[in-house]
């Protein structure tokens, strides 16, 4: 019998504000133990938490950032359990009416797309983190109460391959849309992941078995690598699989039982009474509109049509958004957007670069890129003479066509003037002259380039070709 | 010729004010009783006597420089209930568990006070955690009824009681969750006014029952309830429970007749078990108010009997998470265990009163997996019913009139043993909290024998405290129970 894993994942990602979430503490990482704390984020007598509106607008944004929608009534609820790192021996979460529901995520996947439906995404905080010396314990309350986006997948994830990509696609859309950096060497994100297997056909799920607490997308990937044989070769000999809760050792490379569906905490949710139900309105919801940014695959999907641009190129404008941005102003003037981003990625950025200048420093406006792509197409001037060209537009802010004009760069056309050029050429350099004609193509080259620096880079470099050509073989 | 300590908070501000009396004899006076009668009153757990000073030089240091204009209360002692947060003074809710702790920083309503003038001074003594009609639960010791020492002073808040009936202090301030300022102003002999949920900011109160605790005052007259109400409220944006609604000028609120205001009475509240001559006091109030020109009328509030059920599921439940943070990891008590559990286990197992554990095992259980519908989820449905029948009773009438207790105060030990007994002290004040609304207690006569204080409720609108306190006005205006003393 063939059997399928159903894999789906509760991924927590460190939202990217001020402040913590219930308090005007920072929300900081790497601080010194326990110095980013007040009484609200420790759980003193008598505090009360307030909530932090960015980190609600960013939930909200991150529902529409996944294709889902904004709910109309939200609450938080107290999920209790006891444990050192959680300062109130609760945390507040959204349980059963979260800020935001539905959604997905389409990414590349072998070659084809793949797609994974999201449940919700759901606002909570995070706790302390607790550290175990030889003789006691401690903990740092530094992250307690760090703004926390819990985003919840459907069961559809089939393959360790597809979490991957998923969870990197995710990613990318969190950074992009400014709702989190994801930086996992900070532990900004981690994973619970849900899997189970079922023979291939069989509707009802199998015996649902969480992996907690996974702190990089590669580690999901091994564990599932590992864990899906594993669970495979229980059923397949007739074995019986049942609900728990498993850890994943990164050393051993193998997950180990946490705890079984017996052991499993009864979390007691009920709704906190310290915070007021979430209800946006319409202006509300229109200002998270505004906010939504083009996701990253579709941009570049949009890239490549719209612009016939090779996928690098695309890529390097979906990771470098003002360039792209700045690409689309010139693309827009111009009849050759491939040249375009030609000239920006390799010109203009490393230009950039050399003289520490911001895109918005640029001293011309980017349609005097596209003109100064139509001068060499058209022929006016030469493709080396586009690079003087350059130079000087970005250190003046002057118009191509003003410098041409200024400088005399125009190509030179005029068979006659070439004719000349290329006489006094093969005239200097009779050796090379006769190494073509004995068959030594190269020698070709350099001629053109004496030619080239005789019309002072301004003759039409297939002219120069085709006159010499004619003349060595009279 | 009163002591300064007798005067009430309004009183003794003119007389700051107008330089007849300074903020430090106002405060050596209460400090003098305090030493004279509390060793058998037992309000205080504890007072900062230097702090108290301190402030009260402070307060005539301001008087002299002109800030008394503005400032109300300035040089009135105010004392606290030991669930109100004062900077790096004790906070312990009279409990184990909390034994030691030094509060970081001031609760709201401390801070509010300040900036009216007064000073804050001492801890009162109250049930562990606020949970319970008598202060026997306390950790430390009972606090006395000043009008019968035997007797308990009611509670939660009975120190707060004990300590304005017994002029320790002119005023002081409580919480009241099912009843734990009304109550024990009733057996006590005071006034004391619960603001509805919302208006007084919650920072700063340890909590108990976070969707029905609300701080108010413990005064000896209704004027000065609307003094302190004026004081301690408004919106605070650390307490997102707390409403924007403006504060109006309660003193102002007082002024005039009552005369033609509609007050109800719910036949629901003509209970087996109301002592005989609590019935009469009340019906004599009612007269009263309709001798001044109310309009008496008999209004249902027909979910009446489900409040007591209803409030000891949610109140339990609130309060079960509430306490989960008192574990011994960061502050307060700590017993060593092998492990966290153990720790857990042995920390709060010696932390913690028989009636705590007893709310937080109940809470536990009414919010566990299977049970959460049958319990909580239907209690919060009955707490909405209840609110409801207020809202339908508010449409016909201005306020609500009820005794505030079935008896006057009972003796120590008389029903200690019986948590279900106790539990109905608090009948007629509990739904106020389910509703959200606001009441005060005002005395309303006496027990003939033993003399024993009774109390007057009157229930108001959200945010009708204005309304609440001119009636409460007018009735303490024309009878004469204003002014009696306990015989200390």
């Amino acid at each position: 019998m063939e059997y399928e894993a159903v894999i789906g994942l509760e991924t927590h990602v460190q939202l990217k504000t001020l402040s913590k979430m219930w308090c005007g503490c920072a929300n900081e990482f790497g601080a010194e133990p326990n110095t980013n704390v007040c009484p609200i984020c420790l759980g003193m007598p008598g505090v009360l938490p307030v909530a932090n509106e960015e980190a609600l607008r960013l939930t909200a944004l991150t529902g529409l950032l996944l294709n889902g929608r904004i709910t109309p009534f939200a609450k938080f609820d107290r999920k209790n359990y006891f444990y050192p790192d959680a300062s109130k021996n609760y945390q507040v979460t959204q349980y059963d009416q979260p800020s935001t529901l539905g959604g997905f995520v389409e990414f590349e996947l072998n070659g084809g797309m793949g797609r994974v439906e999201i449940t919700r995404a759901h606002l909570e905080e995070d706790v302390g983190k607790s550290t175990h010396f030889d003789r006691f314990s401690g903990v740092d309350f530094n992250r307690a109460g760090v703004p926390l986006l819990e985003i919840v997948s459907e069961p559809v994830i089939t393959s360790p391959d597809m979490a991957y990509e998923y969870l990197n696609a995710l990613k990318e859309i969190l950074v992009y849309g400014g709702i989190s950096d994801c930086d996992m060497e900070k532990g900004m994100v981690r994973c619970d992941v849900n899997i189970s297997v079922r023979p291939v056909g069989q509707k009802e799920l199998g015996a649902k078995i969480e992996i907690k607490n996974m702190n990089s997308f590669s580690g999901v990937r091994h564990a599932l690598e590992y864990e899906i044989p594993r669970q495979i070769g229980v059923v397949s000999k007739g074995g019986k699989l049942s609900q728990e809760t498993r850890r994943w050792d990164d050393v051993t490379g193998m997950t180990e039982t946490m705890r079984s569906k017996e052991q499993a905490h009864d979390y007691r949710y009920f709704p906190e009474p310290d915070l007021m139900p979430f209800v946006p309105d319409e202006p509300y919801i229109a200002s998270i509109k505004a906010c939504v940014v083009e996701l990253p695959l579709a941009r570049k999907q949009r890239f490549m049509r719209d612009y016939q641009l090779p996928a690098s190129d695309a890529q390097t404008f979906v990771w470098d958004v003002p360039l792209g941005g700045y690409f689309e102003s010139a693309a827009k003037a111009s009849k050759s957007p491939k040249a375009v981003a030609n000239w920006v990625i390799n010109n203009l950025r490393a230009r950039l670069t050399e003289t520490k200048t911001t895109l918005a420093e640029i001293k011309f406006p980017p349609a005097a890129l596209a003109e100064l792509i139509d001068l060499v197409d058209s022929g006016k001037i030469s493709s080396r003479i586009a690079q003087d060209v350059f130079a000087e537009m970005f250190n003046t802010g002057e118009a191509p066509a003003v410098i041409v004009q200024k400088k005399g760069l125009l190509q030179v056309s005029d068979t006659g003037a070439i004719e000349k050029f290329c006489d006094e050429a093969i005239a200097a350099n009779p050796k090379s002259a006769e190494d073509f004609r004995a068959g030594k193509v190269a020698a070709l080259n350099f001629l053109k380039g004496q030619v080239m620096k005789l019309s002072k880079g301004k003759a039409n470099t297939n002219l120069i070709g085709e006159i010499l050509e004619k003349k060595l073989k009279a | 010729m009163s002591t300064l300590n007798q005067l009430t908070a309004g009183e003794l501000a003119r007389a700051i004010r107008r330089k007849e009396a300074s903020a430090r004899q106002a405060t050596e006076a209460c400090l003098n009783r305090i030493r004279q009668i509390d060793g058998q009153v037992k309000a205080f757990l504890s007072y900062d006597e230097a702090d108290a000073l301190a402030q009260a030089d402070a307060a005539d240091r301001a008087v002299a420089a002109g800030e008394a204009a503005h400032r109300p209360l300035l040089g009135v002692p105010i004392a606290i209930k030991d669930v109100l947060a004062v900077r790096n003074q004790p906070l312990g809710c009279a409990s184990k568990i909390l034994e030691g702790y030094i509060s970081p920083f001031d609760a709201t309503v401390i801070t509010r006070l300040r900036e009216a003038g007064a000073i804050v001074f001492g801890r009162l003594n109250m049930d562990e955690f606020a949970m319970g009609s008598s202060t026997e639960n306390s950790a430390y010791f009972t606090t006395r009824n000043p009008w019968d020492l035997e007797r308990i002073p009611g509670g939660s808040s009975g120190g707060s009681a004990a300590a304005v009936a017994a002029d320790e202090c002119s005023a002081s301030i409580g919480s009241d969750t099912g009843g734990s300022i009304r109550q024990p102003a009733a057996l006590c002999g005071c006034v004391g006014l619960k603001p509805t949920y919302g208006r007084v900011s919650r920072y700063g109160l340890v909590a108990f029952a976070s969707s029905l605790d609300q701080i108010g005052s413990f005064t000896k007259d209704v004027s000065d309830s609307a003094l302190l109400l004026k004081a301690i409220s408004g919106v605070d944006p650390k307490d997102s429970t707390s409403v924007p609604e403006s504060v109006p000028d309660y003193a102002k609120a007082l002024e005039g007749s009552i005369k033609g205001m509609r007050i109800g009475l719910p036949k629901e509240y003509m209970i087996d078990g109301m002592h005989p001559e609590v019935s009469a006091a009340v019906k004599a109030a009612v007269d009263q108010l309709q001798k001044l020109g109310a309009d008496i009328v008999e209004i249902s509030l027909p979910h009446t009997d489900y409040a007591a059920a209803c409030y000891y599921i949610i109140a339990p439940a609130e309060a079960s998470a509430n306490l989960a943070r008192f574990d011994g990891v960061r502050y307060g008590k700590r017993v060593d265990g092998a492990d966290p559990i153990e720790m857990y286990s042995r920390t709060r197992g010696a932390g913690f009163g028989p009636e705590v554990k007893r709310r937080i095992i109940l809470g536990t259980y009414v919010l566990s997996s299977g049970y959460y519908d049958a319990f909580y989820l239907r209690a919060q449905k009955v707490r909405t019913l209840i609110r409801q029948d207020f809202l339908n009773a508010f449409e016909k009438v201005d306020a609500i009139v009820t005794p505030t207790t079935p008896t006057a105060a009972f003796k120590a030990g008389e029903k200690s043993n019986d948590p279900l007994q106790m539990y109905l002290s608090d009948i007629f004040t509990i739904s106020c909290n389910l509703a959200g609304i606001c009441g005060i207690s005002v005395p309303c006569g006496f027990l003939k024998e033993p003399k024993l204080p009774l109390g007057l409720q009157i229930l108001g609108k959200p945010f009708g405290e204005a309304a609440l306190l001119k009636l409460a006005h007018a009735y303490e205006q024309s009878s004469p129970w204003r002014g009696q003393k306990p015989p200390l």
